[in-house]
């Protein structure tokens, strides 16, 4: 089925496909893009897709990713496609890729790891498992599921 | 191979590692039973920082330090210390590398080990952490296991008490399951093993669960029981709901096969009654004893001797 995303061409910016269905607001809140008057963003949910089924799609005016940004959005749309625009021309794609280790993003949900009290060091995380994802403090080894990875994005 | 590697978790351990492990544990315990005079760590020193209270352990630690002809250092209450003052653990661990050959660590918190393995370039031995790990127990636990069975596979184990909080049982059923064996977890619904445990464990293991402690205990060739911890508890009336479930006596004991063994991380309070002291299946005074060849066997292999 051909299928026309309902929302046009951005001029500079960057388009985030490939977004599970539902998951864009999540996105949105992890660019903290929402209260940012210099950044257009368009957003379709639950468009066809023929990789996904359905999924989601952000087109941000006026914004490049930095590396926080993806390893945080692989955290929570895996497939992420992104492709860089700039003058209207696709200057850039490519596929988020969730990294070995997730450090100093998240925070241990385990009140009683070492990493929750004052001392000089990052959280830090391996990925036991990608879906469902799943996550381990590399401290107190304690896994952290996909819901409370969520909670704190 | 071992040689200045931090043993923070059981997963730090191969299994190739807790073979050789034994067979150097099995020369410590010749030597000791044969008086010999072991100079291997001379001009060693061992940091021994107890953030929370130990007798075997520390004792055991330090007695096997001695035993090898190496010193030990450490502070009587590091508690009221330097984190009186407010010193990072990160801080405290990069001045005991300083003056230390290797560290041995007890901490309250989880995962203290592993960060004072990240600031140490000497070798840290992790020895408790918070409800986490307690590797070198677990190695002692399963050196015992093959001295009483002469192998580990095929044997079937009954783990019982509080598994919710005892880290000595976390730490055994991890190692376990890379073993073949049968566990069958015995505790009251509050103290289950927590999931966050048994969701790692290896493919090889079968673990069961239940409540009730006599039923078919003629099945186990090792009951390994656990102290119900009054310090955990924030409620009195849950506590008193729980002490004396699994209370170990001759007429238990009765009840099992002629040579199950009966272990304990000690101390024990009430959940096995002294007459089983005298009994050939209590091995938990041995199991403790074993802690000296054990801890013996990983610091001369940590220290390269």
């Amino acid at each position: 089925m051909e299928t026309t995303l309902k929302v046009s061409k951005i001029k500079d910016g960057t388009v985030i496909d490939h977004v599970p269905a539902g998951k864009a607001l999540r996105v949105v809140s992890i660019l903290k893009i929402e209260n940012n008057p210099d950044v257009s963003t368009t957003i379709a949910m639950r468009v066809q897709s023929e990789k996904l089924g359905k999924k989601d799609v952000i087109k941000v005016e006026n914004k490049y990713l930095n590396r926080d940004d993806l390893d945080r959005i692989s955290l929570v749309a895996p497939d992420a496609t992104i492709s860089i625009v700039s003058n209207y021309q696709i200057k850039e794609k490519f596929t988020v890729k969730l990294t070995k280790t997730i450090v100093g993003i998240l925070k241990c949900p385990n009140q009683g790891c070492i990493t929750n009290v004052k001392e000089p060091v990052n959280s830090e995380f391996s990925v036991v498992s990608e879906r469902p994802l799943i996550l381990r403090c590399f401290y107190c080894e304690r896994n952290m599921t996909e819901k409370e990875v969520l909670s704190q994005l | 191979m071992l040689k200045n590697k931090s043993i923070v978790s059981i997963d730090d351990v191969s299994e190739s590692d807790i073979s050789e492990i034994f067979s150097v544990s099995d020369r410590m315990l010749n030597a000791l039973e044969a008086g010999k005079k072991l100079e291997m760590l001379n001009g060693k020193i061992m940091a021994t920082l107890f953030y929370e209270p130990s007798t075997r352990t520390r004792l055991s630690f330090e007695s096997s330090m001695h035993r090898l002809g190496g010193s030990v250092i450490s502070v009587s209450d590091v508690k009221s210390s330097s984190v009186a003052k407010g010193e990072t653990l990160a801080d405290t661990i990069r001045m005991a590398e300083s003056y230390s050959d290797v560290i041995v660590i007890r901490h309250p918190l989880e995962g203290a080990a592993r960060l004072a393995s990240k600031f140490s370039t000497k070798p840290v031995i992790n020895a408790g952490d918070g409800s986490g790990q307690h590797p070198t127990q677990t190695l002692l636990d399963l050196y015992t296991m093959r001295k009483y069975f002469g192998k580990i596979d095929g044997l079937r184990i009954a783990m019982v008490g509080d598994l919710r909080y005892g880290r000595t049982v976390h730490s055994l059923l991890l190692a376990l399951s890379n073993f073949d064996v049968e566990v069958t977890l015995i505790s009251p619904q509050i103290l289950k093993m927590p999931e966050h445990i048994r969701e790692r464990l290896g493919k090889n293991i079968k673990v069961t669960s239940r409540e009730n402690l006599d039923e078919k205990m003629d099945e186990f060739d090792v009951f390994y029981v656990t102290r119900i911890q009054k310090e955990r508890f924030t409620d009195q009336n849950e506590y008193n709901s729980v002490i004396g479930l699994y209370s170990i006596d001759a007429d238990t004991v009765g009840k099992m096969k002629k040579n199950a063994i009966i272990m304990h991380p000690l101390p024990r309070v009430d959940e096995i009654k002294p007459e089983v002291d005298y009994l050939p299946n209590a091995a938990y005074f041995k199991q403790a004893f074993y802690g000296i060849p054990v801890r013996m066997a990983l610091l001369s292999m940590i220290l390269g001797a």
